[in-house]
């Protein structure tokens, strides 16, 4: 509870493995359901919140006081929010920051989002930790275990869920920069303002077009280069795009970040699965195999990529070092390196170094590069811009 | 890359004494490098001149030197161990400045001698202001305008541009020393000059105040590959304006949105690679405009700090063992996270915890000082606190302080503010003091708003309304209790959680602490313990590194071992510091060998204790009993050890025990005795001993008849105080009324102990292990100065230096005897005054004393590892190491003299007389070694940073009572070879003893030139001038404080002069050894 004047109502979450925490409402009245996840920034929760990946989650924070600087328009990633559930520890109905123009509780009133407050956050993320993805419900109402836990068995779990197309935008659009060098056709499944922002900075002039547009369509606009968004849901559904992509590799140069690095991977052969409760913070390092160098990066996926590329497409110029040459053997385990994780032959560019999952593809020859993670950040560190420097590169390569 | 070969054998320089600025914190820093590089098989040398340090502990280096940290000595012992490497980073500013003077000359390039971590370069951009300022502008960052000046024209018209207030900072400085923000002309001369002086370059920078904007910290850690991260975010509650090291901050930041904390991450990462830092951990400081978000930078520091100790300690990442590591070639992707085991050290910590630190400051031993903050730091320790959210670490923050506060109440006197008036309350809100936090929820509880006070204080809105709610509960719990109203269990949950102690909640209602406590088991609100993991549980943890928090799941895990909890110190306070973490680390080393599971508590992040490879299991927890018993309960120990931490723990003693959990070692009953006068003097009639006159006084009354029985000079002090608090030496009946008047306030119900004042006594401290039938003497130490100094500030030499065998025999027989009645088992104290024909117990401590470790270091016995097996039931004769069992027979000589040496705080508090007495002032020590005694005292003098002189002119003034001894002393000057000028009465009395080349000199009294004139201009190279009374005592303050600013040596006992002068004699002839402790072993 933030302030003893504040009316309190009461609100119950329930996983769906039974547990159930008691604490206090700190957004829309009412009942949600969806997968519980996650995330340990310590700041940045109005950009989670916003983001399209979102979708169809329950966020719960790790870091305790959640609200403090408020909420202000610039900080939003898209136009709404997209978190189905919000669980934090402590909610600040009195936050402080030059930047704030409306409390983060009403903020998420305004969106008619059920969020909870007053629950033991930690022992939650835990339960996540071992218990792996859940789904959960949160309820303002009066609360029934049976009927709530049955409602929540009924709810689709994340699995074969294409989102994409629930979060994409209707009708394609345009951001222009003052002075446009490129023109990069972006395909939304989920897109986060920040990447646009990054992306016009560096002289793009983009279209945003809906998850579903044909290739051919994108091919006839000539552009530049192909950038595939971030999102929602389970890679594998979204096949359409995984066909799409198929045609546009080769052609032109792609980018992907997060569910777009997914979709390349699967239209290059790779699979996708389900992790166990999946990245999601901004703390996570990822090593750059070629460079060897560390970047801190912000992360937000559920799902991730395994296994190996069609041959057509690894050959390659440039040898990669394998992965498990990463960490020093002394003090650390080795990471994974078998087969099944990397493929037969390694060259995926970026490496999870918490786990050893793929975190990047880089293809110079096939003008290819994604990223499992957010280089865009928002919220998270800004280690990994150049990879929209890359981009450009590439693009300057075709003019 | 793996680890380097090319180098075998580094040299690390620790920061010497604790000062203020410069505490345990580098002791943590420095034994966690030791620790890691020799594990990684490199040979570590060691310098150090502090002994109460685990860093200098025999097994921590290959070759440890306790030598004065000077140029000349480290010359001597890099010349003599021909390290490859020189680790600059670890032992705080001064081992910085040394390695950066070392390199400079030249010196460590002609002996090979690589600067590994941060370069010559790196050190002196990151130190040299003007250098930083182009280094920031150069990467496109703002820093304040600023100026450097070398002189006072230059300076006065960078204020004409500036303006005021104008922030004044002396260059290459420690803790902001020197540092001072002038609002108007007459400020701005008086700091200039004192900057100038403080200064070791004699610059000062000008700058632009950013007074009032809110500060944050940085802990930037980068790798030879140029992988940069941060390990933790500060945010300081006081803004800018108020030393770091003075404010209370928190981490994580809490009030930055994201994308204006990236623009503080982008900036650090531009500036740890301008700025050229290889490897290693750095700490930078911003200042970001609450109205804007405008940024700039303030400082960084190339190096571990306190604060980055307090990021290790925040956040279960270890900056200066990796910090070392990453010095010798590792990357930080190849360092283990020592706490998940399994993710790499190349990751940036996530907390789902608050934390709060505190400062604790001493004002009370300084009265002249004004209490307020300033840029130049004056607290002498900090505590640290974790909670899950800000309330609850604050709460559980200042009941850490150990100041007689318990939360907002108002029990003590001097955080009550009920009693102040509207506008003196905004006028006290717009001051800092240590007091502010106390004054806010008085303004609160007083209808103020948070916006006025914000106004007022500039701090952050969102850590003024946490405290507005907390106050908030106040009343209405308070509310419900004048209703006749029971405490409601929701509400009592609700303050738990938000912070507040049962005793503080005893104040608001009907129920005493007790009550408190037992409702709360009724109604099953007990805390929980929660993990630092580094992680916020996205990873299993390893390390059993706890904080309680009054959340639902509890993470502690139980073992079936059999267990021992070692109770800490605390925060540093003068009296009471790092000595006592010394021995609560040996206590934690020491069981794990006897096969305990160790789990300590404690709550001050700067020390070796907090480590969690210290300990199986630290509870990072307030020292009070509320907080210590569920622990207890929990764990179910097989015991608890209280005799190691000083006051702290003995004081949980009594309740401990009551609660139904052993105190290990010496009994409770014994503790508590020792105490008390009256047993104390039976104990002493019983075993035929003797004590100075004395009585008890519970009121004014009683005081003066006693002193009319015992006649003056008197020795007075409260019951149960540490360091001599309050402690003086009374010559008539007007100074006692006005003691009294001041004094049982500070001693709240306890009755003042009055004791005669054994005048030109020699005081001898001596330290015995009991297992309760044997006794084993640890040490006899003689004290330089007269009974009448206080131990913890005298000079002190092991062995003995002038007392004879058979004086040592009988006051090691009189030790044991004591030892044997009370049935210590474990460590004990005993302090006698020797009078000529006489020997007085003035005082018998059933616990380590604070020169444990200096004892343990000069006569190579780890007697606190001793001590604590026998605590756990091992018998004497098991334990002590047969070399050193040979000498329990009376044999205490060593083949060398070690001379413990205090340093004060005085250069920091200018209002201060630097005068020694009964109350302890010194903030630190060192230890010096050699051949002889007076050597062992010169080579004292260098480690202190006073340096007696060879030649050169004496001051020399003294009291009527020491004249006849003058004469001894000044025939001994000229023997040496010194010029005398002297006061007219001291130059009179010795031409009349037929002494020639007197110069006499006017006092400051008596009209210009006067003696300060000429300290002031180099004249006087040594000052011995002894006074007693006020007015000569206020007559001499001046000489006493240039001295001190001129660094100019002085004595203001007869008997530290004389010893002075023997060490002069012997530095004349002799050159300094240098002594490595493992080849004394």
């Amino acid at each position: 509870m933030g302030n003893l004047s504040t009316p309190i109502s009461k609100a119950t979450l329930l996983l769906e493995n039974g547990n159930v925490y008691e604490g206090t409402s700190c957004g829309f009245p009412g009942t949600t359901i969806g997968e519980i996840v996650f995330n340990t920034s310590m700041i940045g929760y109005q950009e989670i919140l916003t983001d399209p990946s979102y979708h169809e989650q329950i966020i719960t924070m790790t870091y305790p006081h959640i609200g403090n600087y408020g909420t202000n328009e610039d900080d939003n990633e898209s136009h709404k929010i997209w978190a189905k559930g919000f669980i934090v520890k402590n909610m600040c109905h009195t936050p402080s920051s030059w930047k704030n123009q409306k409390s983060l509780p009403q903020f998420l009133k305004e969106h008619k989002i059920v969020a909870i407050a007053d629950v033991d956050t930690r022992s939650i993320t835990k339960q996540i930790r071992n218990k792996g993805a859940m789904r959960a419900l949160i309820t303002t109402e009066k609360f029934d275990k049976e009927k709530s836990l049955k409602k929540i068995l009924e709810s689709p779990t994340m699995n074969l869920r294409d989102l994409a197309k629930e979060v994409t935008t209707e009708k394609s659009y345009h951001v222009t920069p003052h002075t446009p060098s490129y023109l990069v056709v972006a395909y939304d499944f989920g897109i986060k303002k920040s990447i646009l922002k990054y992306l016009s900075e560096r002289g793009c002039r983009i279209l945003v077009i809906p998850a579903s547009t044909s290739y051919k369509e994108v091919l006839d606009l000539n552009p530049d280069g192909v950038f595939l968004s971030n999102g929602p849901g389970d890679p594998a559904s979204v096949t359409y795009a995984i066909e799409n992509i198929r045609h546009l590799v080769g052609k032109k140069p792609i980018f992907g970040i997060c569910l777009g690095h997914q979709l390349l991977c699967l239209a290059l052969g790779a699979k996708t699965y389900k992790m166990k409760f999946g990245h999601r913070g901004a703390n996570h390092p990822v090593s750059f195999l070629k460079s060897q160098k560390v970047e801190i990066t912000a992360q937000n996926h559920g799902f991730a990529v395994e296994g190996s590329l069609e041959p057509r497409h690894c050959e390659r110029s440039e040898a990669i070092p394998s992965p498990k040459v990463m960490r020093s053997p002394q003090s650390l385990p080795l990471l994974r390196d078998d087969k099944k994780f990397y493929g037969n032959n390694n060259f995926f560019s970026h490496i999870n170094l918490n786990d050893g999952s793929v975190e990047g593809l880089y293809i110079k020859d096939k003008k290819i590069l994604s990223v499992q993670y957010h280089p865009e950040s928002s919220p998270g560190p800004l280690d990994s811009l150049y990879l929209f420097d890359e981009f450009i590169n590439m693009m300057k390569g075709r003019q | 890359m793996p680890k380097r070969t090319d180098i075998k054998k580094i040299l690390i320089i620790g920061s010497g004494p604790i000062v203020i600025g410069q505490a345990c914190e580098f002791d943590y820093s420095g034994a966690q490098a030791c620790k890691v590089l020799k594990q990684e098989g490199f040979q570590i040398v060691l310098v150090n001149s502090n002994p109460a340090t685990i860093m200098t502990d025999p097994e921590m280096a290959d070759r440890t030197y306790i030598e004065p940290l000077t140029l000349d000595f480290l010359k001597k012992i890099i010349e003599k161990e021909k390290p490859q490497a020189l680790l600059p980073t670890l032992g705080g500013q001064t081992a910085l400045n040394l390695s950066r003077d070392l390199a400079r000359e030249g010196f460590l390039d002609k002996h090979n001698v690589e600067l590994i971590g941060a370069k010559l370069h790196a050190i002196e951009k990151a130190e040299d202001r003007e250098l930083f300022k182009k280094a920031m502008e150069k990467i496109g960052l703002e820093v304040p305008k600023s100026s450097v000046v070398k002189d006072k024209e230059k300076a006065k018209k960078v204020l004409e541009e500036l303006g005021f207030p104008l922030v004044m900072r002396p260059s290459y400085t420690l803790g902001g020393m020197g540092g001072n923000i002038a609002y108007n002309q007459e400020e701005f001369e008086k700091y200039l000059e004192w900057g100038f002086f403080q200064s070791p370059v004699h610059e000062i920078l000008l700058e632009e105040s950013v007074q009032g904007w809110k500060e944050f910290e940085l802990e930037v850690m980068r790798d030879n590959a140029d992988n940069v991260i941060i390990v933790c975010s500060i945010e300081n509650l006081d803004p800018m304006g108020v030393h770091t090291g003075d404010s209370i901050t928190v981490a994580p930041i809490q009030t930055l949105t994201d994308k204006e904390y990236q623009v503080l991450r982008e900036a650090s990462k531009k500036i740890i690679r301008e700025i050229g830092v290889d490897t290693g951990g750095s700490n930078i400081q911003f200042a970001v405009n609450p109205e804007t978000g405008k940024m700039v930078v303030i400082e960084m520091n190339p190096r571990v700090s306190r604060s980055s100790a307090l990021a290790s300690k925040a956040t279960g990442f270890p900056i200066a063992k990796i910090a070392a590591k990453l010095a010798v070639g590792y990357q930080l992707s190849e360092i283990a996270n020592d706490i998940t085991q399994k993710t790499p050290a190349c990751f940036e910590p996530t907390l789902d915890y608050v934390v709060t630190k505190i400062p604790r400051f001493n004002f009370e031993k300084f009265p002249m000082t004004p209490r307020v903050l300033t840029t130049q730091m004056k607290s002498v320790g900090e505590v640290m606190a974790i909670g899950r959210t800000f309330k609850e670490s604050l709460g559980k923050a200042i009941r850490s302080l150990e100041m007689g506060v318990h939360g907002f109440d108002n029990l003590k006197e001097s955080r009550n503010f009920a009693h102040l008036s509207e506008s003196e309350i905004k006028r006290e809100l717009s001051t800092v003091t240590h007091k502010r936090l106390w004054i806010i929820a008085e303004a609160f509880r007083k209808g103020f708003a948070t916006q006025t006070i914000h106004t007022l204080t500039k701090i952050d809105p969102w850590f003024l309304n946490h405290i507005k709610e907390m106050i908030e509960l106040e009343g209405v719990i308070q509310c419900h209790s004048r209703e006749g109203g029971n405490l409601d269990p929701h509400l009592l949950k609700k303050a738990k959680e938000w912070g507040f102690s049962d005793k503080w909640l005893s104040t608001l209602t009907t129920l005493s602490e007790i009550e408190i406590q037992l409702l709360r088991e009724k109604e099953n609100i007990e805390p929980v313990y929660k993990t630092i993991d580094t992680c916020a549980a996205e990873f299993e943890s390893f390390t059993p590194y706890l904080y309680s928090t009054y959340d639902e799941e509890d993470e502690s895990r139980i073992s079936n071992k059999k267990k021992v909890v070692i109770i800490g110190s605390g925060p540093n306070r003068i009296g009471q510091g790092i000595e006592f973490d010394y021995c609560c680390v040996h206590a934690a080393l020491s069981l794990k060998e006897e096969g305990f599971e160790t789990i300590m508590i404690n709550c001050n992040p700067e020390t070796v204790s907090t480590d969690y490879d210290t300990s199986d299991k630290l509870y990072f927890e307030p020292l009070t009993f509320e907080d210590v018993l569920p622990i207890l309960k929990k764990e179910k120990p097989e015991g608890v050890i209280v005799q190691l931490g000083g006051q702290t723990p003995l004081k949980l003693a009594y309740e401990i025990e009551k609660a139904g959990f052993k105190i290990l070692g010496t009994s409770v009953k014994t503790i508590i005795a020792s105490e008390n006068r009256e047993f104390f003097s039976k104990l002493i009639n019983k075993l035929g001993l003797k004590q100075p006159p004395h009585a008890l006084a519970h009121n004014e009354k009683e005081a003066l008849l006693a002193a009319h029985k015992l006649g003056f000079p008197l020795v007075i002090r409260p019951s149960f105080v540490l360091g001599g608090r309050a402690m003086e030496i009374i010559y008539d009946n007007r100074n006692l009324e006005k003691y009294i008047k001041n004094a049982v306030q500070a001693s709240e119900d306890e009755p003042l102990l009055i004791d005669r004042y054994i005048e030109d006594a020699t005081e001898v401290d001596v330290d015995v292990l009991s297992d309760g039938k044997d006794v084993y003497v640890a040490g006899v130490l003689e004290h330089l100065e007269e009974a009448g100094v206080h131990s913890g500030d005298s000079t002190c030499s092991l062995p003995p230096f002038s007392l004879s065998p058979q004086t040592i025999e009988e006051l090691k027989n009189q030790a044991q005897a004591l030892a044997l009645e009370l049935n210590i088992i474990g460590l004990m104290n005993v302090q006698f005054a020797l009078t000529k024909k006489d020997i007085f117990v003035l005082e018998v401590n059933p616990r380590a004393s604070r020169t444990i470790p200096f004892i343990a270091k000069a006569r190579k016995i780890p007697l606190v590892k001793i001590a604590s097996k026998l605590m756990v039931g091992k018998k004497l004769s098991d334990v002590i190491p047969a070399h050193s069992a040979k000498h329990n027979s009376g044999d205490l000589k060593t083949k060398t003299f070690s001379v413990k040496r205090s340093v004060f705080p005085f250069i920091k508090y200018p209002h201060e007389d630097a005068v020694l007495g009964p109350e302890m002032k010194s903030t630190g020590e060192v230890m010096a070694t050699e051949y002889t005694f007076p050597l062992a005292l010169a080579k004292a003098a260098e480690a202190v940073n006073s340096p007696l002189p060879k030649k050169g002119n004496v001051f020399l003034s003294v009291k009527d009572s020491d004249k006849a001894k003058a004469f001894e002393i000044a025939a001994e000057l000229q023997k040496c070879g010194f010029h005398i000028i002297a006061t007219r009465g001291t130059a009179q009395f010795l031409k009349e003893k037929k002494m020639n080349h007197i110069e006499s000199i006017n006092k400051v009294l008596e009209g210009r030139p006067h003696v300060v004139d000429a300290l002031k201009s180099g004249r006087i190279h040594l000052v011995i001038n002894t006074t007693i009374g006020e007015q000569a005592l206020r007559d001499s303050f001046d000489i006493r404080r240039t001295a001190l600013e001129k660094q100019i040596p002085y004595f203001t006992t007869l008997s530290g002069g004389l010893g002075a002068l023997h060490a002069i004699g012997a530095a004349q002839k002799e050159e300094f050894s240098i002594f490595c402790l493992q080849d004394l072993y």
